[in-house]
């Protein structure tokens, strides 16, 4: 974009108080998306971010752009027609666990399906904060919270694989205690024309503190967080001596690079057209005690919703010209009294 | 049939005429019905429609349940319902005969395809005998033709085969009925061949079915008389044929257009709402964008997005479509944007009667939120009238930012009218005013954005889009402070924004039109108030009731919410006052609530329309009292 005026993070940031608990994972989300907006050469007064209902949600009135913060769980669809009547703006959505995958799942299914032209960022701390600290559709079975005295009964969603399931074109995974790695995560869903779907391991530390911490801690990261990159091989492990392979059922597995070879390991492909590498990739984690993977799983292009909406109104110009209201009411048979 | 002896076949006059086409779903009822009524409205009668069908495509056949109807009255005059008791019914087996007989009048005309009434078909209608033959028919006058039999016989010499050639015996029972009450034959056959241009043999079979329908009336000895019923004198103009949604369509185009703001549509198909969705998925040459959403909730959502991005968003559902929306409608109740919520609404509650008229939504309407969350409410009262109501809600809609219901329902959806077409520059200037630049001096001198400051002239916020320099602002559905929009939960406020949001939708009571009152204003003895589609069948019994010598005044109510300055007035100036609705009762009860009269409410709730018969009955049953 031609002559956007340079700003820095202030600029981005607005005049009201962040309400969040202290020490909240959203607060270093928010950092790193204030520290983004600058590098990402677009104004201020073309972005917005729509919000659902939740802590997550109350992410728009901290950004010093427009904003709605809508109703629980419709801001994939509030956005929807956003995006389709404004093709020019950049929309953000921002939505927790509870949002996006229980009250609106629904419309994060069909906001990914359609590929509209939106990034869509979900903080899944495993837990409803603002309601004080019931079980979501991402906490482990037998968790043990306020609504679930005996412990959960229910399956988690894992939100990576519902994304690809829903024909996601973008989906990554990044977590709150890496900044340049949310950063790099949130310019790459920028960069994507179409939904861009990233999951932020965020931590609830009132009401499910540590969730993420067996593996997001500094010194569990090289063991337990498994780096996708495009192009390489799958490695990590405190020595990279541990890599991912997909064995005979397509599913992906973990070994030590020493007893297969490093040819034998799996390379990433985030442009696969075909979804069941990521969606491999997606399920080699049950949860986050077990090595997981970070990064971009899936990013292929294809055609973006609101974009291929104007194409058909353009089409429908070139073909009947502009609308001409009189010419509408006398298109069916008329007749005249005198 | 004979042809030894010569035939005379005369002509008499009607001033008017209600045909009842009633037939299997399959049978192409509707089709027919509509054909007649395009037929005679370019013959210049004024007609009005009233279809109705079963909520199944395809109830199992031949039985009551898949019995398909539709009822046109033409006539050489102005009217405005589709008649009470149809004079003409056609019948096109014995389980639409059992159906509409009741509705028919006594000595009205039976047409029936003979080829129907076999004894298969009489068993599933329910027949033991033959109602052709066992005096079921005395009182009516019967004409038995083999329709069937003889729509094979032509098209055979076209090469379709039997099975396809019966498709078209609704063709030859239109040509029949066509020739009988001297229809014009040449817009339905041109129809025929724009319709089916791709499908030559659909189309000469149809041409040929209803070709020898009108040579079956012309020839066949059975009808001694056939009979004209004149061109209405209407006033003069462009007329087109038009049914409710397709005109509420228009109406959205045309707001938009004199708004220069773009129309999007989040919609969800449901009956008989979808009409809408389909007629304006075809506008995009007008900018219009439609959505198709993945459910009712989602298509408001989208809408109220589209509105926050500067478009006119709106929103087409039913009413247990609008029980979905109804978070999304506070949101915007609280966001004070533009939306247009339009409910075509049908019998209920839950699935309820989807393809049966009802009239039970107002009080969903006006209360059906959480919290105190006003919304304006506009009612059309006539198919062709829908176009104008569209234009009025959305008026209201983008002057004063605030969600609107629109209220139509299922009879005045699908039921059709000659409508004398508009002067385009008559129509009202809709033109917004985006904000543009910073509205607020702050005390250091700095100018800034303040969303909720408003006009002190019609109390509406300002309407900052995305993409506007210094102007980025968020709202939001947290009670706010009035100015800034900043989050404020203080008591005191609170207070004042819901007094606030409230004061400002009464204010629109300054700014619609007075009461539609007609009839004997000045000493009437009995007013009668209606609202929506009932305004038909309040105007022809008003026109019987005054005939017969009686002083009465019809009030019909446009504008729900806020009500017009002048109806309080208008209800304590007459002795009795009685409110027909489809519903038990919901305008009656606002009306006594807010205006402490004694208003009585005459209730139909039975998936049609009031007839002007029933409602002159019960005007002159109140006059006795």
């Amino acid at each position: 974009m031609t002559n956007v005026p340079t700003t820095t993070k202030a600029d981005w940031s607005s005049d009201q108080e962040v309400r969040w608990c202290p020490g909240c994972g959203d607060y270093s989300i928010l950092t790193a998306v204030q520290l983004l907006m600058p590098e990402l050469g677009v104004r201020r007064e073309d972005t917005v971010f729509v919000s659902g209902i939740g802590c997550a949600a109350r992410f728009p009135y901290y950004m010093n752009t427009y904003g709605v913060h809508a109703i629980h769980g419709r801001a994939p669809a509030l956005a929807t027609g956003l995006a389709m009547a404004r093709p020019d703006l950049h929309v953000w959505v921002v939505g927790g666990d509870g949002d996006m995958l229980s009250i609106g799942g629904n419309h994060l299914l069909h906001v990914l399906r359609r590929n509209v032209n939106l990034n869509i960022l979900l903080f899944n701390n495993q837990i409803y904060g603002l309601t004080k600290g019931q079980y979501s559709p991402t906490s482990e079975i037998g968790k043990v919270t306020k609504s679930t005295p005996d412990g959960s009964i229910d399956e988690p969603f894992n939100p990576i694989s519902v994304a690809l399931g829903a024909e996601a074109s973008f989906v990554a995974r990044t977590h709150d205690m890496d900044r340049q790695h949310m950063m790099e995560m949130f310019r790459r869903a920028h960069n994507f024309p179409g939904a861009a779907f990233v999951e932020v391991f965020q931590n609830c530390n009132v009401f499910n503190d540590g969730a993420f911490g067996a593996i997001t801690k500094k010194d569990k990261r090289a063991s337990m967080l498994i780096h996708l990159e495009h192009g390489k091989p799958v490695r990590f492990g405190d020595d990279n001596e541990k890599g991912v392979i997909l064995n005979s059922y397509g599913s992906a597995e973990i070994v030590d690079v020493a007893d297969v070879g490093e040819d034998a390991l799996l390379v990433h492909d985030e442009n696969s057209q075909e979804p069941s590498l990521a969606f491999a990739l997606s399920r080699l984690s049950a949860g986050p005690f077990e090595p997981t993977p970070i990064g971009v799983f899936r990013s292929v292009e294809r055609s973006e919703y609101a974009a291929e909406a104007s194409k058909q109104l353009a089409w429908a110009q070139e073909q009947s010209g502009p609308g001409d209201l009189a010419s509408l009411l006398h298109s069916r048979a008329t007749w005249e009294v005198s | 049939m004979t042809d030894t002896l010569p035939r005379i076949v005369g002509t008499r006059e009607l001033d008017r005429l209600v045909v009842r086409f009633a037939g299997d779903s399959g049978d192409g009822m509707q089709l027919t019905g509509d054909r007649f009524t395009s037929a005679s409205a370019f013959f210049g009668n004024d007609l009005a429609t009233l279809p109705e069908f079963p909520a199944e495509i395809r109830a199992p056949q031949g039985t009551l349940a898949g019995v398909s109807a539709f009822q046109v009255q033409v006539s050489d005059h102005d009217i405005t319902t589709p008649g009470d008791a149809p004079n003409v019914l056609v019948a096109m087996n014995p389980a639409a005969l059992r159906k509409e007989l009741p509705h028919l009048e006594v000595g009205g005309t039976v047409i029936v395809n003979q080829d129907a009434f076999m004894e298969r078909n009489l068993a599933k209608a329910g027949y033991e005998g033959d109602p052709l033959e066992d005096g079921t028919l005395d009182n009516y006058t019967l004409f038995k033709v083999p329709m069937t039999t003889i729509t094979k016989e032509v098209c055979k010499e076209l090469g379709v085969k039997p099975r396809d050639a019966e498709r078209s015996k609704n063709f030859f029972a239109l040509g029949l009925v066509s020739w009988l009450y001297g229809r014009p034959t040449q817009p339905t056959l041109d129809w025929i061949e724009a319709k089916f241009k791709r499908q030559r043999l659909v189309a000469d079979a149809n041409s040929a079915a209803f070709k020898a329908g009108m040579a079956f009336g012309e020839t066949a000895e059975l009808f001694d008389f056939n009979y004209e019923v004149r061109p209405a004198a209407l006033k003069p103009g462009t007329y087109t044929h038009v049914n409710g949604n397709t005109a509420l369509s228009w109406g959205l185009v045309a707001a938009s257009q004199q708004a220069k703001v773009p129309l999007f549509l989040g919609s969800y198909p449901i009956t008989p709402a979808s009409d809408i969705l389909h007629e304006l998925s075809q506008r995009k040459n007008f900018g219009v964008r439609t959505l198709q959403a993945e459910d009712e909730i989602a298509a408001i959502c989208s809408a109220l997005g589209a509105s926050f991005g500067g478009n006119l968003g709106v929103t087409t559902t039913s009413g247990p479509g609008v029980a979905l929306k109804s978070e999304t409608i506070g949101l915007a109740v609280s966001l004070e944007l533009p939306l247009l919520i339009i409910n075509i609404q049908r019998g209920g509650p839950s699935t309820g009667l989807p393809t049966k008229t009802e009239s039970a939504d107002l009080m969903q309407a006006m209360y059906g939120r959480h919290g105190e969350s006003p919304v304006p409410i506009v009612a059309a009262y006539s198919p062709s009238q829908c176009f104008f109501a569209a234009i009025e809600a959305a008026r209201i809609a983008l002057k004063y930012r605030t969600p609107v219901f629109l209220l139509s329902d299922g009879y005045l959806a699908n039921g059709s009218e000659p409508w004398c077409l508009p002067d385009i520059a008559s129509l009202p200037d809709l033109a917004v005013e985006f904000a543009t630049v910073p509205n607020h001096t702050n005390d250091d001198g700095s100018e800034v954005f303040w969303p909720y400051l408003r006009d002190p002239e019609t109390m509406a916020r300002p309407w900052a889009v995305p993409g506007t320099p210094e102007l980025t602002h968020r709202i939001g559905g947290i009670e706010k402070e009035d100015g800034t929009g900043n989050i404020n939960y203080e008591s005191d406020n609170h207070g004042h924004m819901v007094k606030l949001r409230n004061d400002r939708i009464a204010h629109i009571a300054n700014d619609i039109s007075a009461t539609m009152l007609e009839g004997d204003i000045e000493d009437a003895e009995l007013l009668v108030v209606g609202w929506g589609s009932t305004w038909g069948a309040i105007v022809s019994a008003m026109t019987r009731v005054r005939k017969e010598g009686h002083k009465m005044a019809h009030a019909h109510i446009t504008h729900l919410n806020p009500l017009p300055k002048d109806l309080g007035d208008i209800l304590r100036s007459y002795r009795k006052v009685i409110v027909p609705e489809m519903n038990m009762g919901q305008l009656c009860r606002i009306l006594r609530a807010e205006f402490l009269v004694d208003a009585q409410s005459i209730s139909k709730v039975q998936g049609v329309p009031f007839t002007a018969a029933e409602l002159h009955h019960h005007i002159i049953g109140a006059l006795d009292d």
